[in-house]
């Protein structure tokens, strides 16, 4: 077995440093086995989160080499084990011991965002008749694990810390996938302008990049979001049909 | 270091947030009790949403002779008729409810051509029955349910575990344990307490369960007096992945055979069609054509063989790979690439239909579904025992404590089918929230004794006492856990018999005594080791409750398959295994006669045979 190094971020809210782990290597390992090799064998109070092992959980997010991975699905073949692989939290978020951060931001913004609201049903077993085309965008929200993978790379949250005007591109495409299901019923626009800052959003695709579930984040759920605000508060018809209505 | 016990109080206490936990949340909630919902780990990542295939519900959307009846049969056809009948009955009637709210709530369920709920086929249903989402079906109803509960102000303690229950009397009147964040003790009072913390797959080595699977609930209600039931009954999902190594155990969904996969030894052969079971003769395909049209939905044809539940499809993989006709990495191949010669576009079928397993054997195998077959052998998956319900509350033999989901036993008898777990899931949340809120309400909040605290907060800070795991000759309780996987995994497994569960046996008591000592290194926040070491006695109530309940059942029924009695037994179709703590402190078994089916269902069982 091969051996490789792994420089991984040891610390708490009040700092911390990278230590340098020198472990075995298999074939077909991911950056999640080396983890736990190192915690079961030279540090077992190394905290780190995880659950699926599959990259259906979005527990174990992490910064690999400084790109934002889910660790069980970075396999070791992809990475070049000639020079230590590091291994730290997302760094947008506080930290709360070694790889794992304080996301309870994240579940509250949740909240903020209008539940899901059915239209009246179709057929008197209170059931609806939906056509499975309309239905492919909001599945490819859907698909979301909520790792905040795309969260700790937006700009407005990591580098200025807008996180109370805005909500991140997590909450863009959750607003999306409900705005966009052909049962619901509610009107999110306002709040995404006036509450949510959409605006805020300058369309960098980061978010894209580094969603383990390729959602198109930007072009599929922000941008048609901001023209519906953009509709809905810019077009000057509808602005001249306000003034007379005097809304 | 004195931690200061922060106290918590509710009506109804929710622990574990699956598809059990919320749903039953939700429904205690919405009657108006004051609900908290502890989750393991951060709410929407327990293992429902690993769950890939569907949710069983008799709507009939796609094949208009599905009834509730027919589930019924199937489902206790699956279970080897152990199951508690009344469970299987109420889950049959109302699963389809349950679905419909699922939608009412913003789950965006696949459709049919005229835009209804589509609905797929799976292993031991007779018709097309799978309500899902591709193959991310979990997920969709973990998401559903969570977006739903965080607006009916359920307070949710996220990464906190609870390590025992409190009793007033008989009665559970809360619960004590920690938050893994901070390392703090907690107390919980509540009128009644609902256990919803899935299963024990983590007893084993090859496993499709996360880490949280350590059967806390399990372990909760034995030692709070309840009983436990049918622990002999683990399932081991036939198609787990076998390589590389550190994937091994990761489950690949049954839906790859519902769209049509097929199960090869290394010489090509369907295997499948070699061993057909008599009661499942007249429902499976003559040849590999009528198999096809089947899962084409053509309604005159019968399952192809590798739709069998999935008790009997692991124990043919494991005699292939017995017999040394397995694939290179000791499992055999899984085929779904082949559909190409069937139907046209088969490489953006299989991508619309079953994308996330597309995308884990891409990721973490390097290797092309629609290409090439995949590898998979046995995995444990979910244990159809667990605690002792009553049918239609869901309340244990302890008054106070509810038990819904994976953690409770009965519906699935024997055998789970594929599917009725999603379904289980919601039918017996809703109806563990529902029974546990009027019983808090009528019997109010109970009294905690100061003893119990110091017990309870003892236990739980010992392992720091006793030092560093690893160092100065004290164990760490990772080595402790290996061990007992290793060992539950080679004399506990998928073949069974007499000499091995009794050398388990032992090897139980030794192990228990190890993880009595076991020490851990570092502070309290945030401690997996020290995590590691509070789940050790719960895995091992678990295990010694699997080999016991094994060790008696001298037959083999379902998931419980034994080498030294290779034949289904009438008499013990007759009881279920229950253990329970004596007085003595030591586990005790004895056989609970099941009550007779009532005319009715005995007679759609007959009409569906």
């Amino acid at each position: 077995m091969a051996k490789a190094t792994f420089r991984i971020w040891r610390g708490d809210a009040k700092g911390g440093e990278f230590r340098d782990y020198p472990t075995e290597v298999g074939e077909g390992m991911v950056v999640l086995d080396a983890v736990h090799a190192v915690q079961a064998e030279q540090a077992n109070d190394m905290a780190v989160r995880w659950n699926c092992k599959a990259g259906k959980c979005g527990s174990c997010s992490a910064e690999i080499n400084g790109m934002p991975k889910l660790m069980c699905m970075t396999r070791l073949s992809d990475l070049d084990l000639t020079q230590p692989v590091t291994i730290e939290p997302m760094r947008a978020f506080p930290s709360i011991r070694d790889l794992v951060t304080d996301v309870s931001w994240n579940f509250s913004v949740k909240k903020t965002i209008k539940k899901f609201k059915p239209r009246p049903a179709d057929n008197a077993d209170g059931t609806w008749r939906v056509d499975g085309v309309d239905i492919e965008r909001p599945q490819e929200f859907r698909k979301c694990i909520e790792c905040f993978l795309c969260q700790d790379v937006c700009h407005v949250i990591r580098d200025h810390g807008m996180t109370d005007e805005f909500i991140g591109p997590r909450f863009l495409v959750y607003t999306a996938a409900l705005e966009m299901n052909p049962i619901d019923a509610e009107d999110r626009v306002d709040d995404l302008k006036q509450k949510h800052g959409i605006g805020l959003c300058n369309i960098t695709k980061c978010c894209t990049k580094v969603c383990p579930e390729h959602i198109t984040i930007t072009d599929n759920a922000i941008i048609p979001l901001k023209e519906r605000v953009a509709d809905k508060f810019y077009d000057p018809v509808k602005r001249l049909f306000r003034v007379f209505r005097g809304g | 270091m004195a931690a200061e016990l922060q106290t918590h109080e509710h009506d109804v206490l929710v622990i574990g947030a699956g598809g059990a936990g919320l749903r039953a949340a939700i429904e205690a909630s919405a009657t108006g009790a004051s609900v908290g919902l502890i989750c393991k780990s951060l709410l929407g990542k327990a293992h429902t949403v690993m769950a890939e295939g569907g949710m069983a519900a008799a709507m009939a959307n796609v094949d208009d002779r599905d009834s509730w009846k027919v589930h019924f049969a199937d489902t206790m056809r699956g279970g080897q008729y152990v199951n508690n009948w009344r469970m299987a009955e109420l889950h049959a009637q109302e699963a389809p409810a349950r679905v419909r709210e699922l939608e009412a709530w913003g789950a965006v369920f696949d459709r049919t051509r005229d835009g209804k709920i589509l609905q797929r086929n799976f292993g031991g249903h007779r018709y097309p029955r799978l309500a899902h989402v591709g193959d991310r079906t979990g997920l969709e109803m973990i998401r559903t349910l969570q977006d739903h509960g965080i607006h009916q102000g359920i307070q949710v303690y996220m990464e906190h575990t609870v390590t025992s229950l409190l009793k007033d009397g008989e009665r559970v009147v809360g619960a004590f344990g920690y938050d893994r964040e901070r390392g703090y003790p907690r107390l919980f009072r509540a009128g009644a307490v609902v256990l919803a913390t899935g299963g024990i797959g983590r007893a084993y080595k090859i496993t499709s369960n996360s880490w949280e699977y350590t059967g806390d609930g399990h372990s909760l209600a034995y030692q709070a007096g309840a009983e436990l039931m049918d622990m002999e009954f683990v399932q081991f999902h036939p198609t787990g992945m076998v390589w590389p190594p550190s994937v091994k155990g990761i489950l690949v969904t049954e839906g790859v055979r519902g769209e049509g996969g097929v199960l090869r030894n290394k010489d090509g052969k369907r295997f499948m069609f070699d061993d057909i079971p008599e009661n499942y003769r007249n429902q499976t395909a003559k040849d590999p054509e009528e198999g096809w049209r089947y899962t084409q939905g053509d309604k005159t044809a019968n399952r192809p063989p590798e739709l069998l539940t999935r008790d009997h499809v692991a124990r043919c993989i494991n005699r292939e790979v017995k017999a040394g006709r397995g694939s290179p990495h000791g499992g055999v191949f899984l085929d779904i690439a082949w559909i190409k010669e069937k139907i046209p576009k088969a490489r953006e079928h299989i991508q619309k239909k079953l994308p996330s397993m597309y995308h884990q054997f891409m990721q973490l195998a390097g290797l092309d579904i629609t290409v090439e077959p995949m590898e998979v052998g046995p995995t444990t998956h979910y244990v159809m025992g667990g605690v002792r319900v009553d049918g239609d509350t869901q309340m244990s033999s302890v008054p106070g404590l509810f038990a819904a989901g994976e953690v409770a036993a009965g519906l699935h008898g024997a055998n789970r089918l594929g599917g009725n777990s999603l379904s289980d899931l919601v039918v017996f949340g809703k109806r563990a929230g529902e029974y546990a809120a009027k019983f808090a309400k009528e019997k109010g909040a109970g009294k905690v004794t100061q003893d119990q605290l110091d017990a309870a907060s003892r236990a739980l800070f010992e392992p720091f006492d006793r030092g560093s795991g690893g160092a100065g000759g004290v164990e760490g309780p990772y080595k402790v856990q290996y061990d007992l996987q290793d060992m539950m995994q080679e004399k506990v497994g998928i073949v069974r018999n007499e000499a091995d569960m009794q050398a388990a046996l032992a090897g139980i008591e030794t192990l228990k005594a190890r993880a009595t000592k076991v020490g851990v290194v570092g502070n309290r926040e945030y401690n997996p080791g020290w995590h590691t070491a509070m789940d050790l006695p719960n895995l091992l109530i678990c295990a010694e409750a699997v080999t016991r309940c094994a060790i008696e059942r001298k037959e083999s029924r379902g998931g419980h398959f034994r080498e030294d009695f290779e034949a289904k037994d009438p008499k013990f179709a007759t009881f279920n295994n229950i253990v329970k703590k004596g007085p003595d402190g030591r586990m005790r078994l004895e056989r609970r006669p099941i009550p007779e089916m009532r005319a009715d269902l005995k007679q759609i069982v007959e009409e569906n045979k």
